[in-house]
């Protein structure tokens, strides 16, 4: 318990050394707000349209197949650690189980989902 | 616990562990800034930062003060808070992967059990950070640059949490001490060649480096996720960004170098030559490599280094379980395997352009002594 609650500190210590750049900063810096600095980047020009734009569904396509494969990793870490001790029958669970899920990545390949247009 | 006589609450211990650490990375991170651009203009035949102290050593603490004392700016049609926020989301894991990592025997903060599992699950934060940055800039740049770095970082995650189950198989263990331990007859390199390829690859896509470096380029995003930000608060980032190569330089060294295991000299003295070997590889690929394409790299993560990471896990099983020659023999099948299938894919290929009706120019362009192309 006690090596979690060093990661605990950790994170608390991660967030106040940005606080306090942050604010070392504030107090440094100068700051002088005029209506050109406080607009967006866009190469110069006057920002045009809408910003937050509608996302192409290629992208979501991705996420859907990494989480399946994401959720398959966490099955494999204990059965990693375990390996050695369980031996071939292990080993011949765990190639049926990856040949299913390779299926259905050559699936989505065989698809097209993973050709980038 | 008692050091030196004095009994020490284990929670002071910690916190001063931890303090230790966050000292050692920003010193680490200040002096690799300037080790990349001297490194870098050595290999491009230039001296890189000579003004500022000797040989320019005091480049990186000049380029602090710059930060620090810059103008922070906030475009006024952002999303406040999730902008003030994202530096934080994103400095934050870097520290918490030092955490779990020995820098020589029982130097290690939190010696965690599921050590493997953190070191790649806590990076994965940053995804969170860096989208929330590219959201909340309200900039088009900055979403686009977001969404393919999600898109990228997500891809590479999974080729990278396989191919390091390798190790977990060799070692029996997830507490990254026991990693380490395990390693002093040989490393572990030496039986997973291919997971370390695809764990450096990965990583540097992680990273959002050069050659993998599409979510912030400059020439097509302007920056990305970071292209509203300035002074301290960009600062954040860029801290980040060389703490993260440090880590993963030093995740590198722990679970297939050997950690702090060496003959003669002292475990933090070999760990840090390991650790600095991989950080000069990152530098040295930054220089020699050009920027992928989206397409091919999306696709390279998918059909090249997650079908590898596959077979590396089996390759591994075949050493575990029957030793050193069947692994050679595998190891050799495989390669066979995959240069006939690729020859075979190819002439495929070939037949297929061939019988294409080809435009007039390309004939004239070939005609000349051209490729064609």
């Amino acid at each position: 318990m006690n090596d979690y609650s060093a990661v605990l500190i950790a994170s608390v210590v991660a967030l106040g050394l940005v606080f306090a750049l942050l604010f070392v900063s504030r107090l440094l810096a100068p700051r002088y707000r005029t209506e050109a600095k406080a607009s967006i980047y866009e190469c110069g020009m006057v920002p045009m349209g809408q910003n937050w734009s509608q996302i192409r569904a290629r992208y979501y396509l991705f996420a859907i197949l990494f989480v399946i494969f994401d959720v398959e990793t966490v099955f494999l870490y204990p059965w990693a650690v375990m390996f050695k001790q369980v031996g071939t029958l292990a080993l011949v669970e765990m190639v049926i189980f990856i040949a299913i899920l390779l299926f259905g990545l050559v699936y989505a390949w065989r698809k097209g989902v993973l050709q980038w247009k | 616990m008692d050091i030196a006589g004095v009994y020490l609450d284990p929670v002071v211990i910690s916190i001063i562990g931890v303090i230790l650490i966050l000292s050692f990375v920003l010193l680490t991170v200040l002096f690799l800034t300037y080790l990349e651009r001297k490194v870098m203009g050595h290999i491009q035949m230039r001296l890189g930062p000579m003004r500022v102290g000797f040989h320019g050593a005091l480049q990186a603490p000049a380029d602090a003060i710059k930060l620090l004392v810059k103008e922070d700016l906030i475009p006024a049609t952002a999303d406040n808070w999730v902008f003030r926020f994202a530096p934080y989301v994103v400095f934050a894991p870097v520290l918490l992967v030092f955490m779990a990592v020995p820098f020589a025997r029982d130097w290690v903060v939190a010696n965690l059990d599921l050590g493997l599992f953190y070191i790649v699950a806590v990076p994965g934060l940053a995804i969170v950070g860096l989208f929330m940055a590219g959201w909340a800039s309200n900039n088009k740049y900055a979403l686009l640059g977001a969404v393919r770095c999600v898109a990228q970082m997500v891809s590479y995650e999974l080729p990278l949490v396989i191919a390091i189950l390798g190790v977990a198989m060799l070692a029996e263990s997830l507490s990254l001490s026991e990693i380490v331990k395990k390693q002093d007859v040989f490393p572990f390199i030496l039986v997973q060649p291919i997971a370390f390829v695809i764990y450096i690859v990965a990583s540097l896509a992680e990273l959002n480096r050069t050659p993998f470096d599409i979510p912030v380029a400059e020439s097509e995003v302007i920056g990305g996720p970071h292209i509203e930000y300035s002074g301290m608060r960009w600062g954040t980032f860029y801290l980040a960004e060389y703490g993260n190569a440090f880590a993963i330089a030093a995740i590198c060294a722990t679970v297939f170098l050997g950690g702090w295991q060496g003959p003669g000299l002292h475990p933090f003295v070999w760990f840090m030559i390991k650790t600095y070997i991989i950080v000069f590889l990152i530098f040295w690929l930054r220089a020699t490599l050009p920027r992928l394409r989206v397409d091919q790299l999306m696709g390279f993560a998918w059909k090249a280094l997650l079908p590898l990471s596959f077979l590396n896990l089996l390759l591994t099983a075949m050493f575990v379980l029957y030793g050193w020659l069947v692994f050679a023999i595998a190891i050799v099948v495989s390669i066979a395997a995959i240069v006939l299938g690729y020859a075979i894919w190819r002439s495929r290929q070939t037949s297929r352009q061939a019988s294409f009706v080809r435009p007039a120019t390309v004939l004239l362009i070939e005609a000349a002594g051209g490729d064609g192309q």
